[in-house]
């Protein structure tokens, strides 16, 4: 049983869990933006730093030998074609509702049902 | 050299099992176990994929109204507790629930870290300790989402074929990955206790425990598909 353990100071843990929480605040708040590509770019960006502290420090990948970070890495960036590729054939569906079966384009949301209530 | 060849009287099913868990090591220092965790987790971050590419494709597609999910998830915070008032009139908060849902998912990735790290330490009551704390989090987690999901059902309406706000895709959407997601919670949840129990019991004793490691793995992957449904599923 000779593998090594991960073993590292808990200090860097307890930082990437600090981090963690201000990341997720920082994109709670961006609720309260207005939409438009900067309100897109904050959600983006910290989603992706959450992601990489959790993969990084709490799964140890950036301690791992580069054999395993390639296998487990790479192959999810196929993953890309597939959403390129499906954002253009939905873009394309929805240009063709639009176009031939006259459906209005993106209305306001209703509001929840009145809330009854129960007994 | 490594046996290569089975004995006459074994099945090609124990030939196999024998062969996939001969650990052949191309992963240096790492645990088969981890490796093979590491395998399941890709192929499940396949699945999550293309869950969120389907809403994705749909939520582009659609010319039915997509109902604003900050407002759909806002809580009110209550102007009276126990017959006492403290503000004028009820708070409705944006995606209450779902910020807090988040803070007690990711506050349980951090004592599953602390739990691995008290494993390579040697420190069994601090490894089930902190797994249970982890478990009880997770359950947490499973509890609001059960709360979450009652609400859109009876209070909004919502079901995985209807959606009075619009478009009836929000519903099937919301349920399927959300659904998927509190399913690994909840699997989670068990796979931490069983260990936690056999860690108590000294089953990895002889080992360097990092049966917990692999165990953090599946519960911080949790976590991590969490962060990419609450950025493109509740804020987007």
């Amino acid at each position: 049983m000779a593998t090594e353990g991960q073993q590292h100071p808990i200090k860097i843990y307890l930082l990437v869990w600090g981090l963690l929480f201000a990341f997720s605040a920082i994109s709670y708040a961006s609720d309260y933006l207005d939409d438009g590509v900067f309100r897109t770019s904050v959600i983006l960006l910290f989603m992706i730093l959450k992601a990489a502290a959790i993969v990084a420090v709490f799964m140890h990948m950036q301690w791992e030998r580069y054999a395993l970070i390639f296998a487990i890495l790479l192959p999810p960036l196929a993953l890309m074609v597939l959403m390129t590729l499906m954002a253009i054939e939905a873009d394309y569906a929805w240009a063709t509702r639009v176009e031939y079966m006259g459906e209005p384009i993106a209305p306001e949301p209703k509001p929840p049902p009145t809330h009854k209530p129960h007994h | 050299m490594t046996e290569t060849t089975a004995p006459g009287n074994e099945s090609i099913f124990t030939a196999t099992a024998r062969d996939w868990s001969s650990d052949v090591t191309t992963f240096k220092g790492v645990p088969w176990g981890k490796a093979m965790m590491w395998i399941f987790l890709v192929s499940d971050t396949f699945i999550f994929t293309c869950f969120l590419v389907s809403y994705m494709t749909v939520r582009m597609t659609v010319t039915d109204p997509w109902p604003n999910p900050s407002e759909v998830f806002a809580l009110a915070i209550p102007n009276e507790l126990f017959g006492l008032q403290f503000f004028e009139s009820s708070i409705p908060v944006p995606l209450l629930l779902i910020a807090i849902m988040t803070f007690v998912l990711i506050s349980s990735s951090g004592t599953m870290a602390m739990a691995v790290n008290m494993g390579y330490q040697r420190n069994k009551k601090g490894v089930v300790l902190l797994m249970v704390a982890t478990a009880l989090l997770g359950m947490t987690f499973v509890g609001m989402q059960i709360f979450e999901w009652s609400k859109l059902i009876i209070d909004e309406e919502v079901a995985a074929w209807q959606n009075p706000m619009g478009a009836a895709q929000f519903g099937s959407f919301f349920f399927m990955v959300t659904g998927f997601h509190g399913l690994h919670v909840s699997a989670g949840v068990a796979y931490l206790l069983i260990v936690a129990w056999r860690v108590g019991r000294g089953h990895y004793d002889h080992t360097n425990f990092e049966i917990v490691e692999i165990t953090g793995l599946y519960w911080h992957f949790v976590d991590l598909v969490w962060v990419f449904i609450f950025a493109l599923f509740y804020l987007w």
